[in-house]
């Protein structure tokens, strides 16, 4: 009606200006964090519950040791590290750098995973043994998932930040800043649990 | 740099198609997936349609002479699962939502317009496989629920398949609520403050809010329970250890808030609706926006009055009542408002405003019985019972489908720039109305006599009451062909609209029926009183 006729008459000149959005590529991706991060207190959830209410049945195996796991806290807290350090490099036009730190996050990433299934193999329970195993599988095995998912990603990343035809640049800073929300996300559920699931 | 799409290539023919060719296509406009979503939604409802139809018709008798009870068991499933995730949930967010969230911003678009077509068509093949898990060993037998054990006893192919497509269909619900939560918060019209956005935005904020914090839970409990199926771990399996209690209560931590995010909507809708036919302003603006984020709040601490049977500690037992009852609060407010909104306007007697109005009715009533359940002492009798089943679709087809149905009469003109037939519109309405009330009220009684659900024979004396809520379903089966002949024929040959048949306020209506491709040929408007009536002209500008 009366304001589609003004506007008509503006037609097209400002609204150009008027539509250039801030990024808000950054929203959706913390608004997807939640919801993953939700997943995971459903599942930290159901073994607090079990570890409260359901006794471990006599004669089964459940129990953890803690060298393995706490290698692993530590490599994942230098990965994000190094991976800040690679978000600096490219701040900075040095591309080249960048790559460096961003491999040997990825490579940090890989021995987390190796050491991981080290750690599944040399476990005294399976699968299906009984409940605290096969939530323990269930919680690591996810959150592995994202481990692995995280360097995939990584390694795309620094294939892109290549110096000849790479489309990471300090102008296009966005792949590599959503990948880093994403690790530290990783890192920190890590965190949790692996104070929840070895520590309590 | 954005993500949002460049006028100049939408504009290209190549990435656009035109006609109706386009609906079947990977489109990236908002209207096209609106419109995708509702039909899509649609066909899925006359499926669940004719599986409740089966329903009734075995339940006409007292003993499972129409169909064997392992069937009538898939038929049940298989209309919960049907009309909550392929019907109710993608129609009232994702289609209304699609259509209107970014007209009622001022955009173009939404915020990820491929992320918004990934979740649309994630959801055709997640719906035909759920519907043709029936020719595998048959579908699942378990309910909308699929509580363990008996989702872990029952054929195993079928369950499997059931939990891909609610996994895929959950999936794409998140998807669509991180997109139309940036789409609200991160996309406005400069100028537009989030207190002057229609009613239906913070519908949908708070919906989504509860998408996206609750709908990951149910994804990964359905993952642990296909390990239970598929890998013989036994978290919800009593023989192996497990508790079955853990899977009630993170099914219902999503299951409850799903609730709200079928009726949440609805009510975003209605207060659209209410306003343009009784020509006042939404009584009560600021109250309704805060009763939406109270019911968002409050919904998501309410789960466990679903399992006040399950063996739950007397503390939990109170906790969640009083919780529960709180709800009954905002809910109130909001019921207030509609009426309010109605007091002393101008009213016009259409059939958008009779589905309103018949909404207003039934959800009240489905809201009494609700209150009234969440009571322990009552809520134990009738657990399990027709009572349940009767409140339910009170909330659910008595609101949300009488929203649906009020909003296509409502938003018809603009999306086609047709007219639909007012008089086969209302005869839609009536027998709607009294097919639906001759349906579930008569379930009340059952229920609270002991008529417990999900059963294919029941006790003799319980015959003829059932024999009215066939003959209600009847009718409301009946009731779906007047709709579907007045929208095919004012498709065709319907009365010219015009841009703005209702003389609404609310930006959608500012631009052409059916709008063009980028929503506005200028600057999208300014809209600061999306329900300014009833005052002068002059004022609005």
């Amino acid at each position: 009606m009366t304001t589609l006729d003004s506007s008509k008459e503006i037609k097209k000149n400002n609204s150009e200006d008027n539509e250039k959005h801030e990024d808000f590529r950054m929203f959706g991706l913390i608004t997807f964090l939640i919801a993953d991060g939700m997943t995971f207190a459903g599942f930290f959830a159901a073994y607090l519950t079990y570890k409260a209410v359901n006794p471990l049945p006599d004669g089964a195996i459940y129990e953890l040791e803690l060298p393995i796991p706490t290698l692993n806290t530590i490599l994942l807290l230098v990965s994000s590290a190094t991976f800040h350090k690679a978000g600096k490099a490219l701040l900075k036009d040095k591309n080249s750098d960048s790559q460096k730190w961003l491999f040997i996050t990825a490579f940090l990433g890989i021995i987390f995973l190796i050491c991981q299934l080290f750690e599944y193999f040399h476990l005294p329970f399976g699968l299906t043994d009984n409940l605290f195993a096969s939530t323990f599988y269930a919680l690591t095995g996810f959150h592995g998932l994202h481990v692995t998912l995280g360097t995939l990603m990584i390694l795309i990343i620094a294939w892109q930040s290549r110096i000849n035809g790479g489309r990471l640049t300090s102008q296009n800073m966005f792949p590599l800043e959503a990948v880093e929300l994403y690790w530290h996300f990783v890192d920190g559920i890590w965190v949790v649990l692996f104070i929840i699931l070895y520590l309590l | 740099m954005t993500l949002s799409i460049d006028p100049q290539k939408t504009n290209n023919e190549s990435l656009q198609p035109k006609g109706w060719i386009r609906y079947f296509s990977f489109s990236l406009d908002h209207k096209v997936i609106g419109i995708q979503y509702l039909v899509c939604g649609f066909l899925f409802y006359l499926i669940g349609g004719t599986l409740a139809s089966a329903i009734r018709i075995e339940l006409a008798s007292p003993m499972s002479d129409f169909m064997p009870r392992d069937v009538y068991n898939q038929v049940l499933t298989l209309h919960g699962t049907i009309m909550i995730f392929l019907w109710i949930v993608p129609v009232v967010n994702g289609a209304f939502g699609n259509y209107l969230i970014p007209f009622y911003v001022g955009a173009r678009d939404m915020a990820f317009p491929r992320l918004n077509a990934v979740a649309f068509w994630l959801i055709p093949p997640s719906g035909l496989m759920l519907v043709a898990s029936y020719f595998v060993e048959g579908a699942a037998q378990a309910g909308w629920t699929a509580y363990p054990p008996l989702s872990i006893t029952t054929p195993q192919s079928g369950q499997i398949i059931w939990i891909l497509s609610v996994l895929l269909l959950g999936g794409s619900s998140i998807f669509g609520g991180i997109n139309f939560i940036a789409t609200i918060i991160k996309l406005r019209r400069p100028g537009l403050k989030l207190m002057q956005l229609p009613m239906y935005c913070w519908a949908m904020l708070g919906t989504s809010l509860l998408v996206v914090l609750s709908t990951p839970v149910l994804a990964g409990t359905l993952i642990l329970l296909s390990f239970d199926i598929i890998a013989n771990t036994g978290f919800f399996n009593p023989v192996l250890g497990g508790n079955v209690v853990v899977y009630q209560h993170l099914f219902w931590f999503y299951s409850h808030p799903a609730v709200y995010i079928m009726v949440l909507p609805a009510f975003g809708l209605v207060s659209e609706i209410l306003p343009v036919h009784s020509r006042k302003p939404l009584f009560g603006y600021t109250t309704m926006v805060f009763s939406i984020m109270g019911i968002v709040v409050l919904g998501l601490v309410v789960w466990a009055h679903h399992m006040f049977t399950s063996g739950t500690p007397p503390w939990m037992r109170l906790f969640f009542t009083i919780a529960t009852a709180f709800i009954a609060v905002p809910t109130g407010i909001k019921f207030f408002n509609w009426v309010a909104t109605l007091w002393g306007g101008k009213i016009s007697i259409n059939s958008a405003m009779l589905f309103s109005c018949g909404f207003i009715i039934n959800f009240v009533f489905g809201g009494i019985t609700g209150v009234a359940l969440a009571q322990v002492p009552f809520d134990i009798h009738v657990h399990d019972t027709y009572f349940v089943v009767a409140h339910f679709h009170y909330i659910v087809y008595g609101g949300t489908v009488f929203i649906i149905f009020s909003s296509i009469y409502h938003w018809f003109p603009k999306v086609t720039g047709k007219m639909l037939n007012e008089k086969l519109g209302i005869l839609h309405f009536i027998i709607t109305f009294i097919g639906f009330n001759l349906c579930f009220a008569p379930q009340h009684w059952l229920g609270l006599n002991g008529m417990p659900r999900r059963v294919a024979e029941y006790d003799p004396q319980f015959q003829f009451v059932n024999q009215i809520s066939s003959l209600g379903a009847l009718l409301m089966a009946i009731s779906t062909i007047p709709f579907l002949i007045n929208v095919f024929l004012s498709v065709r040959n319907g009365k010219n609209a015009g841009d703005n048949p209702w003389n609404a306020l609310t930006p959608e209506w500012l631009t052409s029926s059916p709008p063009p491709v980028e929503n506005w040929e200028g600057e999208a408007p300014l809209v600061e009183e999306p329900y300014g009536y009833g005052k002068e002209i002059s004022e609005q500008k």
